[in-house]
């Protein structure tokens, strides 16, 4: 079924103008997902010779993190545990205005309309989300035994993807459930625990410094994470970082 | 010394200041509504005017009381430095927000806590300052050594005034609200969330935060309607 949608856009010329909202009628059709409807509204902007909007996309298959945007109010629209790229039309009325924004937090900086700079995650990762391996041959995959529940409650805290939601779910602007999910899902690991004290205390250092506010365990986070991320991550964060800097050297 | 101090920078740090002084204020609460509850008592005041002279006289009480006045600035100040930044790190607000699944107390602890602070500044100019100041009057009772401070009398003449009496039961609806998210949070922020224990701790934290303020709240409406 064909839908007539209004589409209330944020436009930012780049990182130092100030921007505004657009609004832009649409023809789009109950089977495409969000993205889709954005690139047939960016051809219709095209053919009117106006700027394309400006988003960020990759896998379009619900895994790569890239998409985001604020989609009535709420990181990757109404639905809950969806990515905005699995998020399809059928879940609009005909008729419907639908505000789109981009993610807001002072440490993701608006590059350009809905393009948000996300690489304070990148730096967060690079403080020590990682473990330290040789290079050489691959190492067997079971020469380490792990028991099947660890394993399954890492991987639950490895399902981030890194895209950002919580952060701008977040009130505050805090980034401790995306940091968390990652110290969790490492320091689960026999292969983690090992550089864990090190990892927590210069991971949480460095979210700090890229300007991240401090979590008040509202929740909005778990409640917009596409991954279902939840909050009990940032309680063993907590621990860990409590762990590091008491008994750590 | 460089660790400690870099510890308490840090977001976590902040945060765990947070939990631990809102910790112990909770537990205040609940030894100071121990204490009041005597002001219920038909005894013209007699249990609690001794009450309010062993507190304010014995030293061990009189040092505690110390660290609970340090207490209240210390996370009234953290809480109020911390609600401005992530003010600031929020940066611009959204056109259209909704959150779901959170609740209105947990967004607004700073101005919930705000509002308490010039509730305990009110309250202690109330009865308090009136004490330091010895401006009550004096009673004896027999078996007990001289003179003591009547402030129940006080408190009695202060639960005539009506706006008073609202103004306490607004603030203790505030403290509810405050306590709501408080609690629970205090646990979450010590890196307690277990499934076993988080809902018992929530449901906890629920009734303290009926009962406690509720506590509190019957004092003023107690005195004021049937003394």
């Amino acid at each position: 079924m064909d839908m007539n949608l209004n589409i209330k856009v944020w436009r930012q010329k780049n990182n130092k103008s100030t921007g505004g909202f657009e609004t832009y009628p649409v023809l789009a059709n109950e089977h495409m997902s969000f993205l889709e409807m954005l690139d047939v509204l960016n051809e219709d902007l095209v053919g009117l010779k106006k700027e394309p909007i400006a988003f960020e996309h990759d896998c379009r298959e619900g895994i790569c993190g890239t998409c985001s945007l604020v989609i009535n109010g709420q990181p990757h629209g109404p639905n809950s545990g969806t990515t905005t790229c699995q998020l399809h039309m059928r879940f609009f009325k005909d008729g419907d205005t639908i505000v789109v924004e981009p993610y807001r937090a002072k440490a993701f900086p608006v590059l350009k309309d809905l393009v948000v700079d996300r690489s304070s995650f990148d730096r967060i990762i690079q403080a020590g989300g990682y473990i330290s391996v040789n290079t050489g041959q691959a190492p067997d995959g079971n020469c380490i035994p792990i028991g099947k529940d660890l394993a399954g409650k890492s991987f639950e805290s490895a399902a981030c993807i890194g895209c950002g939601a919580c952060v701008a779910a977040c009130p505050n602007g805090s980034a401790m459930l995306f940091t968390s999910a990652k110290i969790t899902h490492l320091g689960l690991l026999p292969q983690g625990e090992v550089e864990a004290d090190r990892r927590t205390q210069s991971m949480v250092a460095q979210m700090d410094k890229e300007g991240f506010g401090m979590c008040s365990n509202i929740g909005a986070c778990e409640a917009q994470c596409p991954k279902e991320i939840k909050l009990d991550n940032i309680a063993y964060m907590n621990r860990s970082y409590f762990k590091a800097v008491f008994s750590g050297e | 010394m460089k660790w400690i101090i870099t510890f308490f920078g840090s977001g976590i740090g902040k945060k765990l200041l947070m939990s631990l002084t809102g910790l112990f204020l909770i537990l205040f609460l609940a030894v100071h509504l121990l204490g009041n509850l005597q002001l219920l008592k038909d005894d013209g005041g007699h249990s609690f005017n001794v009450y309010a002279k062993f507190m304010t006289t014995n030293p061990l009480i009189k040092t505690i009381g110390y660290g609970n006045y340090f207490f209240i600035l210390l996370h009234a100040f953290v809480g109020i430095s911390l609600a401005w930044y992530n003010r600031n790190a929020k940066g611009q607000k959204y056109a259209v927000f909704n959150s779901m699944h959170t609740t209105w107390a947990s967004k607004n602890m700073a101005l919930l806590g705000s509002l308490i602070l010039a509730f305990i500044l009110i309250h202690m100019g109330d009865f308090w300052l009136k004490m330091k100041l010895d401006q009550l009057p004096m009673v004896t009772y027999p078996g007990i050594e001289g003179e003591i401070k009547d402030l129940y009398f006080r408190v009695a003449e202060a639960f005539k005034n009506p706006v008073l009496v609202v103004s306490y039961v607004v603030g203790m609806i505030i403290l509810s609200y405050h306590l709501q998210h408080g609690f629970q949070s205090a646990f979450q922020t010590l890196g307690i969330n277990h499934q076993k224990y988080t809902p018992a701790i929530k449901a906890l934290g629920m009734a303290y935060a009926i009962l406690i303020p509720f506590g509190f709240a019957i004092i003023p409406v107690y005195h004021f309607l049937l003394k």
